[in-house]
């Protein structure tokens, strides 16, 4: 018989390494599992129970199926008060219920959100009120409800650039001895932004208790992850500014509680920031003024549509026996009374005050602005004349 | 009275305002340990330890976009951008999150952040070292900017931007930081806001901010020996602008020359002339002229005085003020 060289040497002892021990690998904690975190079945069906990440409490599962069919029909009635022209657009959380309002249960009140245009959902499932979450929109002004007051920013239009207020505002509150946790939205597109990273790193530098939760809803309007993106998945990203991630099925609502109630916790116990890929879909275009057939294939629409996270909390909570017809026909009541409230509230017009635009550009508006203010008035009692006239 | 540096007035601010209010925190790239490029932050993070002034991440964007979030918090963050062209990655934060927040939220949250930007040239400095960058800022409604000329205005001006309720970019004239004077501190005069006579005249104004305050008294002193008395006027705050000091010089004298460093298109100079002559146009004996940089990206160093508007190209540009009463040549259609 004959052997290769290469063979002999593999053979030889003298050619091993002494055993050493090997380096601890400086990644370890930090990367995700290699597959998204899931408790439920697509069909909503339960997979045996896992020691990281027990299912949360049943009454916290019950308030979250209340409030995502709730979102959702805040949702439908957004989009319907769009089309009768009463919202100047509207993107939709459609499909994202899971991760908007698992966000907010694992949070405390007064805990801070920095939420990004889309969601809607997480601004009703945190009290807000829904006209007041809609304002932006109907286009009366730009925030409509007191971020102070409710701990939640204003809805972040430009990018990413939220992350980094998280960053900093997490970091003031421990500053001061106060043990609050912020969480930022942020979408797979917008992890392509800078101020993303920066955000992160800053975080994490700092050690900021913030939970980063990327919807990673498969498309930036019309641009596939493909191009946002060379890593395994998103929450790989963590590990190149020393923050622990996790990958969790964004339409599996008791795995999202469980991964977020997780995360929250690490970031309130000073360890610093957590990142979350949730894997979730935008079920509708990315606003009514899109049109996601020119980009989406219908069959895959419809697959999504297949992992609806309603239906499955709804088919898990029966089973465990904790939701009946009643409670689903009570919750559903709600929903359609909070949307008959939304819809009557919407179809007034709202009043506007041009003077108010002077109001808060500065503390005490600047001498041009009071001559500014002055023009305008003057403009307005013209145009009362005229109209009397 | 002391003889005291720019450097020395800002960095007693600094100190003076940390010590009043421990809401003060400052921080950005190589403040802490080294005390900053320009020294500006030195001592501090010696005297006030490394939560109250400390070093960030190598990102302005961060660094100001930080500030935001610790101003929700209810701190009062200074932050150094290191040079005027090293800050334009904040813009974005700058322009959509801090100079709005207030407004978009209705009063609701505000953002009460000082942002350090040492600025302009003269100093020999090679590429993105030099921008004069004001422009970019005063175009954005929201902020507050503001540049002192003199020792004691870097201390008292940056003392009232740090306690000032709304978000200021304070523009340092790096030229200027070791220029000493008699300076007593602490030096808190005119309120904020309000432009301040320099150098009393008749026969003409100029108009000036910053790193051209200097130019401007240069030539003003220049300009006795060819038998002009000017008067100038050093704006300190941009915004809010002082229509009513710089209103009631040009009525004064009937002359206008407004003289920036920055380039001079679309610039602020191009504004405070539309200003005079709108609120000056029947005391005004010749129209408003304007001395700038070139309209050229700020040159290499060894190129750099053609660019900086001189004491010779301010006289020159008085000389065309129309003392005979008749109209500049240049500007009558053949």
């Amino acid at each position: 018989m004959t052997t290769t060289p290469q063979a002999v040497r593999r053979a030889s002892p003298r050619k091993r390494r002494p055993a050493t021990p090997a380096a601890p690998d400086p990644s370890a904690g930090l990367l995700p599992r290699a597959e998204p975190v899931r408790l439920l079945n697509p069909d909503g069906t339960a997979l045996p129970p896992r020691d990281d990440y027990p299912e949360p409490p049943v009454e916290a599962l019950r308030e979250m199926y209340r409030r995502m069919v709730v979102g959702r029909r805040f949702d439908a009635q957004a989009t319907a008060l769009t089309k009768q022209g009463r919202l100047a657009v509207y993107p939709s959380s459609r499909g994202q219920e899971a991760c908007q309002v698992g966000a907010v249960l694992a949070l405390r009140d007064d805990d801070w959100v920095f939420p990004t245009y889309r969601e809607s959902v997480a601004l009703t499932a945190r009290g807000i009120d829904p006209v007041e979450a809609l304002t932006l929109l109907r286009g009366d002004w730009h925030c409509g409800y007191d971020p102070a007051a409710r701990r939640t920013a204003p809805q972040c239009t430009p990018l990413a650039t939220q992350c980094v207020h998280a960053a900093g505002l997490a970091y003031g509150e421990s500053y001061q001895g106060r043990d609050t946790v912020a969480l930022a939205f942020i979408g797979d597109g917008a992890t392509s932004e800078g101020d993303f990273h920066e955000g992160v790193n800053f975080a994490a530098v700092f050690k900021a208790p913030v939970v980063y939760l990327v919807q990673n809803n498969k498309y930036a309007i019309s641009v596939p992850l493909s191009r946002q993106t060379a890593a395994p998945a998103l929450a790989y990203k963590g590990v190149g500014y020393g923050v622990p991630s996790e990958q969790v099925d964004g339409n599996d609502p008791v795995a999202v509680l469980a991964v977020l109630t997780r995360a929250v916790a690490h970031a309130r116990a000073g360890h610093g920031p957590f990142l979350v890929e949730a894997h979730t879909y935008r079920m509708e275009p990315h606003t009514n003024a899109d049109d996601a057939t020119r980009y989406r294939d219908p069959d895959e629409v419809e697959a999504w549509r297949d992992r609806d996270p309603i239906v499955r909390l709804e088919t898990h909570l029966r089973a465990r026996g904790v939701l009946d017809d009643a409670a689903v026909a009570a919750v559903a009541e709600e929903a359609e009374a909070y949307a008959a409230g939304l819809r009557d509230r919407m179809h007034t017009q709202p009043a506007v005050d041009p003077l108010s635009l002077f109001d808060h550009v500065y503390a005490e508006p600047t001498p041009q602005l009071v001559e500014q203010r002055e023009q305008v008035r003057a403009e307005l009692a013209a145009d009362d004349e005229e109209g009397d006239a | 009275m002391a003889t005291m540096t720019m450097a020395k007035a800002l960095n007693a601010a600094l100190a003076d305002a940390m010590l009043a209010d421990d809401r003060v925190l400052v921080f950005g790239e190589d403040v802490g340990q080294l005390g900053g490029v320009f020294r500006i932050t030195d001592g501090l993070q010696a005297r006030f330890g490394d939560k109250r002034c400390f070093d960030t991440p190598l990102a302005e964007a961060g660094i100001v976009g930080f500030a935001v979030g610790l101003a929700m918090s209810g701190l009062r963050p200074v932050v150094e951008m290191q040079f005027d062209a090293f800050a334009y990655p904040a813009f974005e934060q700058i322009a959509s999150h801090v100079a709005k927040l207030r407004n978009r939220t209705r009063g609701a949250l505000s953002v009460p952040i000082v942002i350090r930007v040492p600025y302009a040239g003269g100093i020999g400095g090679v590429e993105h070292h030099c921008d004069s960058s004001e422009a970019y800022y005063a175009h954005t409604p929201g902020l507050k900017v503001v540049t002192p000329a003199t020792v004691e205005d870097a201390y008292s001006l940056l003392r009232e931007a740090i306690d000032d309720p709304d978000p200021v970019v304070f523009m340092e004239p790096k030229k200027l930081y070791f220029a000493s004077a008699e300076a007593e501190l602490p030096a808190r005069k005119e309120p904020f806001g309000t432009a301040v006579v320099r150098r009393p005249g008749t026969d003409a104004t100029l108009v000036a901010y910053g790193p051209a305050v200097p130019v401007a008294l240069a030539a003003a002193e220049a300009a006795r020996e060819e038998g002009w008395d000017l008067e100038v006027v050093d704006v300190r705050t941009i915004v809010p602008f002082d229509d009513a000091t710089v209103a009631a010089s040009v009525r004064r004298t009937g002359r206008c020359v407004v003289i920036q460093e920055a380039q001079g298109f679309a610039g602020v100079g191009a504004e405070i002339a539309a200003r005079v002559q709108e609120r000056c146009f029947h005391a005004l004996h010749a129209p408003v002229l304007r001395v700038s940089g070139l309209d050229i990206p700020y040159p290499a160093p060894m190129l750099e005085h053609t660019h900086l508007p001189s004491v010779d190209r301010v006289l020159d540009t008085v000389a065309r003020l129309q003392w005979d009463d008749q109209p500049d040549a240049r500007w009558v259609a053949a």
